[in-house]
């Protein structure tokens, strides 16, 4: 009851805010999403501690059926095992708190309701996919969240440019949702059903069935696991169909905070954790998914130390972490995917707001290069911004590490060539990302300042609205680490998950509690020289990043350019598509295909010069010529017969 | 059983008849007489609805059969009947039929040359599409099916724009050119089985060599009017040129004639044929969805855009039937109910920027978000049904496709569903050129909906949530008709089995 009172009430708030605001007013339809949005947390939160402190699983809840066609049946079901719970509790909470905070940063917008009528839409979209009991309402919430995170991109719909990453957003996107629709089908195709419970009870059936393609037979399950990872792909921006995401940041600041750093990027983590026992069984498809992740960890990692939008090094900076996730779910650590996840959630959206907050001190500036020694005058956003940076950078005690350090544990504990890969990347990365983030962080807060004399005078810390959601998610990002440590990924974590998550045999669970010596100091390591690194170019020798730039041209515009995925994707993709729109237009349809009939035309040009003049004319004329037709048609008829 | 003594199949058929004689009847100024004209019709197509609505109550969705049948001799010598009866496949063509020749006569308010010949036309376009969908006599079939050209090209080359002969006749040489062949078809059928009752025709088997033949009649005729590619070069100039009305009953309506026809005839009757002729039909699907798509995303007019992306969800319809699952066939029965709806839909927002002035050329559009927020909501509600997002009518139909394309081929399944991603390529180009960006200064004051203009859009809104939330209502129905038709032809492929399923 609580699940549902959580899942739902954002939906109200939503429509209070989306359609009645002519009839209840503009303050009314705020204060009512934000209330149903608080409502929301408690019960969400309130659930979970009720499921923590039963210790037994609740039964799904049964509300309606949605589709039922032969076998295929979905219901409108809510899940309330452990993973669901967890999610929910943290996606209506970190929702919750960036409700407040819009209301503040908003302030000044002209249609501030329609804004929170899609945050509260999102909400509802993101709860029905982490409840989701069966694969297809999972994509309902799926595709629910892509659409509003489309909404929201292009929320100022007046920028070419913010229209230009919405649809871009939505499109790659779809791209990765037309793999996961497949993958449903094929699931279907091979298990007979598609809800979890059905399929994971079953995966052992099919553990040996083939599927052919392309004239070569593949495992099915391998198919099946691949098809829906890359659907996760698309919603997680791993590499490859991750160039939406940094375009995305063309959105309000919140959203990127809410959507495209703690909840909705994640989707494609808890997806994967949530199909765990079926991932299990395609260890291929496993390991696709560590190499993915952790390239997507290094890729972003190195693009990020090159912005200079505060927003889009922060962007890049989800899209590694998401990485990270990926590399420890793929081998089999989900537990520790989901820890990150968690952790990642409260640290990044802390972040985000945290850059929300500097940038309505610099009057909607976002270079990095034209900030510089705000620490005095936005003494509390520097305190949480640091509390975040060093959550992400991975320094104890702060959340990042906990996870991060468990993650590079599990994959040297791996003891594969993959977890030896996911490793490598993940150190590197490590590096890579405390370096990105002091950066940013030292070249916003400390030095001189940069930017123009009046942007200067304005520069004021944010009002209680903002700075009350920020401080409580730097206790969050303070807290979260050493606190759930334990039951997410410690001894209690088999008993706390319970059956919600299936860890494979293999081991790589137990690898955490012994980890060796190198696998336990590296990231550290990593971690504290990137951080030094950063203090050596911005503070100590600034002249040093501009001559290591000359020196390392070629280098240096392969990662500023983002690896020229964007040219390499417009040039493959787009414009072929365009072109060959327009061929297809006016040479295919108005030329070959419409050329027949034209040709046809023109013999009875004389009959529809008639038609000219008849149309001016009587009607019942036409209709006795189509009399004379049927007659004739009818005398044949009884001619032939 | 529904077997009662009322005819009321005829009744919903004739009773716009009713309405037709009433206008032709009223006389006095022309003002007076165009108001009447409009109230008149669509009185008469509510209460066509509301008969529809209680054939829905009255329908026993455990059957299989035909329902309702009714039947009179005529032509008695020839063993033509005139007959009737519904089953779980026409029940809601007929109710689409009902619930969209309303708003379509509402969407007609704005037109003001010769309303009352408008009006006529539209209530003789229902009899004939309704009547159409309920006979269950071939010949009936074929006189309807014929019919319903006359008043469709009339609206056309009447009511039209500037190319509307071209456009109108056009329209009437393809789909006139198509049904010859099915006339022969027809002919075939009657002269082997000694009878035009389709019941009949069902059960009777044909010689596989014979099945090719008629298929290619069948798929001249049908292909037609379901603008199956490449059959569809009539569809953009008619879409285009015809009136608001007309393009609504044409894309909604029309073009669910042909795929009926297969659903009908072209696959129960020609069992072997039609599965021969399955990698033909998929081709076509597929290049459909995927050509057609392409050709949409460079259209630069908004009317014409969303008349090509009406040709590529016939593509997805085209697959569903020829999967010959009960998930592919539901899919695709779903598919054009929801089809109709969104269709309908995105027709009348075009109709509302027409009403208010405006060229439909869409580099000529844009920033109307600001100016008309609920016909903002609206038009990307429907848009986004277009594009199958989950939630709305539009989602249902293509998952089910795609569930059932992949029970028979993966290749099938993906290529289909790969509309999805360029439906939301051309959809959103669409959206971004009408809705978003600056307003364009010489664009004016735009008002907002009016009530008659919602009086078109919520239902149509409401309908395309319904069904894409609680499927079930519909699906219920047509259930039970859907799988008898998948066993009869997994039973006619394969005698054997179906013997000992019998005996079993």
């Amino acid at each position: 009851m609580l699940t549902l009172i959580a899942v739902f009430a954002p939906l109200i708030g939503a429509v209070l805010a989306g359609v009645a605001r002519p009839f209840i007013g503009k303050q009314a339809s705020i204060g009512a999403s934000i209330l149903f949005m608080a409502v929301s947390a408690v019960a969400g939160v309130a659930s979970l501690v009720t499921f923590v402190q039963g210790g037994v699983p609740v039964a799904p809840l049964h509300i309606v059926s949605w589709i039922s066609v032969g076998s295929f049946s979905p219901g409108w079901t809510l899940r309330q095992d452990a993973l669901s719970l967890v999610m929910v509790a943290m996606v209506s909470t970190v929702s919750m708190l960036i409700h407040v905070y819009s209301a503040g940063y908003m302030a000044h917008d002209k249609t501030v309701p329609r804004f929170f009528a899609y945050l509260s839409l999102f909400t509802f979209a993101m709860l029905m996919l982490v409840t989701a009991n069966n694969l297809l309402q999972l994509y309902f919430g799926w595709e629910g969240v892509g659409l509003v995170s489309y909404l929201l991109i292009g929320y100022w719909y007046e920028r070419p440019s913010a229209n230009a990453a919405a649809i871009k957003a939505f499109i790659v996107n779809r791209v990765g949702d037309l793999s996961f629709a497949v993958g449903i089908a094929l699931t279907y195709f091979v298990f007979k059903t598609i809800s979890f419970d059905g399929i994971f009870a079953a995966v052992a059936a099919h553990a040996g069935d083939q599927y052919m393609l392309l004239g070569t037979s593949f495992p099915a399950l391998e198919v099946v696991c691949i098809l829906l990872f890359i659907g996760a792909m698309g919603k997680s921006a791993q590499i490859f169909l991750h160039t939406w995401l940094a375009d995305a940041m063309e959105g309000p600041t919140p959203v990127s905070a809410l959507i495209h750093a703690a909840t909705m990027v994640a989707a494609g983590v808890f997806l994967i954790a949530r199909i765990s026992p079926l991932l299990n069984a395609a260890p291929v498809a496993m390991d696709f998914v560590t190499i993915i992740g952790a390239t997507t960890a290094l890729f972003a990692g190195t693009v990020g130390c090159l912005q200079n939008d505060i927003k889009r090094i922060i962007a890049y900076s989800t899209c590694s972490q998401l990485g990270y996730m990926f590399l420890a779910a793929g081998l089999g650590a989900y537990p520790v995917a989901m820890f990150h996840l968690i952790n990642h959630a409260f640290f990044k959206a802390l972040l985000f707001l945290a850059a929300g907050s500097v940038i309505h001190a610099m009057s909607d500036e976002q270079d990095i290069r034209l900030m510089g020694g705000l620490a005095r005058k936005l003494p509390i956003t520097w305190l949480v911004m640091l509390v975040g940076a060093l959550a992400l950078a991975g320094i104890p005690p702060f959340a990042g590490y906990y996870s991060k350090d468990a993650i590079l544990d599990a994959a040297f504990g791996a003891n594969t060539a993959v977890g030896m890969y996911g490793w490598v990347c993940g150190v590197i990365t490590a590096g890579l990302t405390a370096f990105y983030i002091s950066r940013l962080f030292l070249l916003t807060f400390h030095g001189s300042s940069r930017a123009p004399k009046h942007v200067q005078e304005h520069v004021h810390e944010s009002p209680l609205a903002m700075l009350a959601p920020l401080v409580l998610l730097a206790i969050g990002a303070l807290s979260s680490g050493f606190l759930l440590k334990n039951s997410f990924i410690g001894d209690g974590f088999a008993s706390f998950w319970g059956s919600s998550i299936a860890v494979p045999a293999n081991g790589v669970m137990n690898a955490l509690a012994h980890p060796t010596a190198v696998a336990e100091f590296s990231p550290l390591v990593a971690s504290v020289s990137g951080i030094f690194v950063a203090i050596i170019f911005y503070i100590l020798v600034p002249s040093l990043p501009a001559a290591l730039s000359q020196n390392l041209g070629g280098l240096y515009r392969f990662v500023l350019n983002k690896w020229y995925f964007d040219e390499l994707y417009d040039a493959v993709f787009v414009k072929p598509a365009l072109r060959l729109a327009k061929f297809a237009w006016h040479f295919g349809d108005e030329q070959v295909l419409d050329g027949v009939p034209n040709g046809l035309a023109t013999l009875t040009t004389d009959a529809s010069l008639q038609t000219v003049k008849l149309q001016t004319g009587s009607i019942a004329l036409y209709a006795f010529i189509m009399l004379i037709g049927l007659l004739a048609f009818v005398s044949l008829f009884l001619w032939v017969r | 059983m529904n077997q009662t003594g009322f005819p009321i199949l005829s009744l919903i058929t004739f009773l716009p008849l009713l309405g037709v004689a009433y206008l032709a009847m009223l006389r006095g100024e022309a003002l007076a007489v165009a108001s009447r004209a409009r109230i008149g019709a669509l009185v008469t197509s509510l209460a066509v609805l509301a008969i529809g609505i209680y054939l829905w109550t009255a329908f026993d969705p455990s059957q299989a059969g035909f329902q309702f049948v009714e039947a009179l001799p005529w032509l008695s010598g020839l063993d033509v009947q005139y007959r009737m009866g519904v089953d779980g496949i026409s029940l809601f063509l007929i109710l689409l039929t009902a619930f969209l020749t309303p708003i379509a006569i509402l969407s007609s308010w704005p037109i003001t040359k010769r309303v009352r010949e408008l009006m006529m036309a539209f209530l003789l376009l229902e009899t004939m599409t309704i009547g159409m969908f309920s006979a269950l006599d071939f010949v009936v079939f074929y006189i309807f099916f014929e019919a319903v050209l006359l008043p469709m090209y009339l609206v056309i080359g009447v009511w039209g724009g500037e190319r509307r002969i071209y456009a109108a006749v056009k329209f009437f040489i393809f789909t006139l050119a198509g049904s010859l062949f099915m006339l022969l078809a027809l002919i075939w059928l009657w002269h082997n089985a000694g009878t035009t009752d389709i019941v009949t025709l069902l059960h009777t088997p044909i010689a596989p060599a014979a099945q090719m033949w008629l298929f290619a009649a069948f798929l001249a005729s049908f292909g037609v009017k379901a603008a199956v590619w490449p059959l569809h070069t009539w569809l953009p100039d008619a879409y285009g040129e015809a009136p608001i009305p007309g393009t609504i009953m044409l894309a909604a309506v029309l073009s669910k004639m042909g795929a009926y026809g297969f659903l009908r005839f072209a696959v129960p009757m020609l069992p072997q044929a039609a599965t021969a002729a399955e990698p033909l039909m998929f081709t076509l699907g597929v290049v459909a969805v995927i050509y057609i798509s392409f050709v949409a995303l460079a259209q630069t007019d908004m009317k014409r855009m969303i008349a090509y992306s009406s040709v590529a969800h016939m593509g997805i319809i085209i697959i569903g039937i020829f999967t010959f699952t009960v998930e592919g066939i539901e899919g695709a029965l779903f598919q054009m109910l929801s089809h109709g709806l969104v269709i309908a839909g995105l027709f009348v927002c075009t109709g509302v920027l027409l009403s208010r002035g405006e060229a439909l050329t869409l580099s000529r559009l844009g920033g109307l978000a600001a100016k008309m927020p609920a016909y903002a909501a609206l038009l990307m509600l429907f848009s986004l049904a277009n594009v199958g997002l989950p939630g709305t009518s539009g989602f249902v139909g293509e998952i089910l496709v795609i569930v059932g394309a992949m029970k028979v081929n993966f290749w099938v399944s993906l290529l289909g569903a790969a509309g999805m991603v360029l439906g939301a390529a051309y959809m959103l180009v669409l959206l971004r050129a009408v809705l978003f960006g600056k307003a364009r200064p010489e664009l004016g004051s735009l008002a907002d909906l009016n009530p008659g203009e919602y009086a078109m859009l919520l239902p149509l809104a409401a309908m395309v949530l319904w069904l894409g939330i609680y499927p079930g209502s519909f699906t219920h129905m047509f259930d039970a008709s859907v799988n008898a038709m998948v066993q009869a032809h997994i039973a006619a492929l394969t005698p054997h089995t179906a013997l000992a399923m019998v005996t079993k």
